[in-house]
């Protein structure tokens, strides 16, 4: 590169070197805005495989790490809890109530106390007492700890991937005890691992979520495809005002429709039940609708006309020809309706009262509340868990989210 | 209507009959009822009694209805505006000729996908006062000039601007949209411009900004309607429909929502839709004049 730009002419030079700085803008831009969008996400995964001491740290660690440290002489892990901020002792209580405890004190406290208690180590300030993390024992107050040097724990990288699990049995409302209890009864037998309680758990959340979606796909690839053949392909007096009716809807806020929607949906039984978050559906909507005539219109009416002089039904066209061609269109209606069923949050908070028949970002959202937000490890986890199927999906069928999303930008 | 006027009216119906159904009794029924129902006094346990304009009365001296209005208006002027510079500058610069364009438009795209509750929920944690990453950044660079950053959404004035920043982050949507109107504007232009030496800002003021003005319209009223529905946020950051911490984020929908399912009064929560329908409808008639003039 730099012998062919010597050669050229100065002005050639000169503008070279310009557009070659206006890339180095551009890319230090994107770059930029690449490490803001990014930094959530990657936030999100690290908390998420923390222990949850480090999610309270400050200042905050990128890298999940593990403690351990001697406990009576034995190496085991352990979680940091704090550094002492004064000198003091570490000593056993001898007589008295409390007799057999052990305790920090201050140097004045331990020697107002000199007569009843004796001295097990000296502590200077600096110093971290640790807690004991076993899998059976998290609760501190039977915990063994410490209060050890810094120089005496030793830390390395760990992620801690058992928080997921821990996260999904946390989802159906379970406090840390229970899932301790749950995995101590995991570890001591392994075959009867299977969940003891009867409060639904993440699998519930995970089938509610999926059948909304699913079934919800159907209907809307089904009707839609109908409808939309309708208003594209076929000549009928009325069709076009009514499609003009059709799109005006698309501006009708929810709130307008909500109250009336719940009352019908009350009368049929319906609340309580997945059906209102997934029936509505099959009776096709103003924008696939729309989605789908754009790109019905666009295949030659010469394939209608040839198959419609061969005899060929209305329907048999619409089946064995529109069909098979619209399938990059339909796929589209069919990813934009799934990533909106399994995002819904005021649907299923409306209709769902039970918790057994919850989607898992109602789910989700009813965990936060209810343990209002010290978990952050959990939580971080169980959002991880509702993100990564959307993530997923994308990644196989990014091509048709980006066309779908370009489509719909370009209708007016 | 010759026969085969008929025919074709019938095989028309046929194919359109299950949005017939669906428009009847999913848009169409629950507007005409939600239109009575604003003006009758109802709750869904007895059935609707007329009472008049009374609830439109009682809105005009509703000090929360005026409160959740001022939020949601307030949203919605930071998060459009900003959301719609944020994105078209996102798009503008994928559309330089760059490699691993297709890179960083699935970086942008993917946050606008996560499901709402779980980038809330992200987002609680990352602007948490005491132990969230955004302070921990911000700490160190306000401490020389003697600042300390907000406590963000447990402080009533930097909730809802925390709450704009949240909706950046998914701007992904709108900004593919762009790069494909950007996309769309005929190269030829550009060239000739070049020619004629126009540099960057007189190429993007008259060849972009005309061409995908019906794009930015679009996306502005989408963006419109839906910050002014914002709800699903709202409900998680403020753990329920009240709009803590005070009021601050009591926003139109949410509001509603608990007017209608908590106290019941359902055709007061009507009245309350059919004026965000008519405040909707109003800024896309404005939005739409606008386009025009602009546009001439």
């Amino acid at each position: 590169m730099e012998t062919a730009a010597e050669k050229s002419p100065a002005p050639v030079r000169a503008s070279r070197a310009r557009a070659s700085r206006r890339q180095y803008v551009i890319y230090g831009l994107l770059a930029c805005a690449a490490l803001v969008f990014l930094t959530p996400l990657a936030w999100l995964l690290a908390t998420s495989l923390k222990p949850v001491e480090q999610t309270m740290s400050m200042p905050p660690t990128w890298i999940p790490r593990t403690h351990s440290a001697l406990l009576d002489g034995e190496r085991v892990e352990v979680s940091r809890d704090y550094q002492v901020t004064q000198p003091g002792v570490i000593a056993e209580i001898t007589a008295g109530p409390e007799a057999g405890r052990r305790l920090l004190f201050t140097d004045e406290q331990a020697a107002a106390r000199q007569a009843e208690i004796r001295v097990l180590h000296r502590v200077e300030s600096g110093w971290w007492r640790v807690t004991e993390r076993s899998a059976t024992n998290i609760v501190a107050r039977t915990a063994r700890w410490d209060v050890v040097p810094p120089e005496a724990i030793e830390s390395r990288v760990r992620f801690r991937w058992e928080n997921y699990p821990k996260a999904l049995v946390a989802l159906s409302g379970k406090s840390v005890e229970e899932i301790e209890a749950e995995a101590r009864r995991g570890a001591s037998a392994p075959a009867a691992a299977a969940p003891a309680s009867d409060a639904p758990g993440f699998s519930t959340f995970l089938g509610n979520t999926l059948t909304v979606c699913v079934l919800g796909v159907l209907g809307v690839v089904f009707s839609n495809a109908l409808v939309a053949y309708g208003f594209a392909r076929l000549r009928w007096r009325g069709r076009d005002t009514f499609f003009a009716i059709t799109l005006a809807t698309m501006m009708v806020p929810f709130p307008v429709l909500v109250v009336p929607l719940y009352g019908l949906f009350k009368q049929l039984g319906w609340i309580g039940t997945l059906l209102p978050l997934w029936a509505p559906a099959w009776f096709a909507s103003a924008f696939n609708i729309f989605l789908l005539r754009q790109f019905f219109r666009t295949i030659p009416e010469e394939l209608s006309e040839a198959a419609r002089i061969d005899g060929c039904s209305e329907f048999a066209i619409f089946w064995r020809i529109i069909l098979p061609l619209s399938k990059p269109a339909l796929a589209t209606a069919a990813l934009l309706h799934f990533l909106f069923a399994w995002n819904d949050f005021m649907g299923p908070l409306l209709y769902l009262t039970r918790q057994k028949s919850f989607t898992l970002a109602l789910a989700l959202q009813s965990y936060q509340s209810q343990q209002s937000g010290v978990q952050w490890h959990y939580l971080m986890a169980a959002s991880a868990v509702t993100i990564l199927p959307i993530v997923l999906l994308f990644f196989f069928a990014q091509k048709t989210f980006i066309q779908g999303i370009a489509t719909t930008g370009s209708r007016s | 209507m010759t026969p085969r006027d008929r025919r074709s009216l019938l095989s028309g119906l046929g194919f359109t009959s299950l949005w017939i159904v669906g428009f009847g009794t999913f848009v169409a029924y629950p507007m005409l009822a939600s239109l009575f129902y604003s003006f009758c006094d109802y709750s869904i346990l007895k059935s609707p009694v007329w009472c008049g304009f009374e609830n439109y009365q009682t809105l005009v001296r509703d000090d929360l209805f005026w409160k959740s209005l001022r939020n949601t208006l307030f949203f919605a002027g930071l998060a459009v505006p900003l959301g719609t510079i944020t994105a078209l500058s996102l798009a503008l610069l994928l559309n330089c000729e760059v490699r691993g364009r297709a890179f960083f438009r699935t970086l942008f795209y993917l946050p606008s996908i996560v499901p709402v509750v779980a980038s809330s929920m992200l987002w609680l944690w990352m602007l948490n006062g005491k132990f969230g990453l955004i302070n921990a950044l911000l700490a160190p660079v306000l401490a020389p000039f003697g600042l300390t950053p907000p406590v963000w959404l447990a402080d009533p004035a930097w909730a809802k601007p925390a709450l704009v920043m949240m909706s950046l982050w998914g701007v992904g949507n709108a900004m593919v949209i762009y790069l494909a109107g950007l996309q769309n504007v005929p190269r030829e232009l550009y060239e000739a411009a070049a020619i004629d030496g126009a540099g960057a800002w007189p190429r993007f003021r008259h060849i972009t900004l005309p061409t995908i003005a019906p794009v930015i319209y679009f996306n502005v009223i989408m963006g419109l309607i839906n910050a002014l529905q914002i709800f699903t946020q709202a409900f998680v950051i403020a753990e329920g429909a009240e709009g803590n911490p005070a009021r601050s984020t009591l926003f139109y929908t949410p509001y509603l929502f608990s007017t209608a399912f908590y106290d019941l009064r359902m055709g007061y929560a009507s009245a309350m839709a059919w004026v965000l329908f008519a405040l909707i409808a109003g800024l896309a008639w404005l939005a739409t004049r606008l386009m025009r003039d602009s546009l001439h």
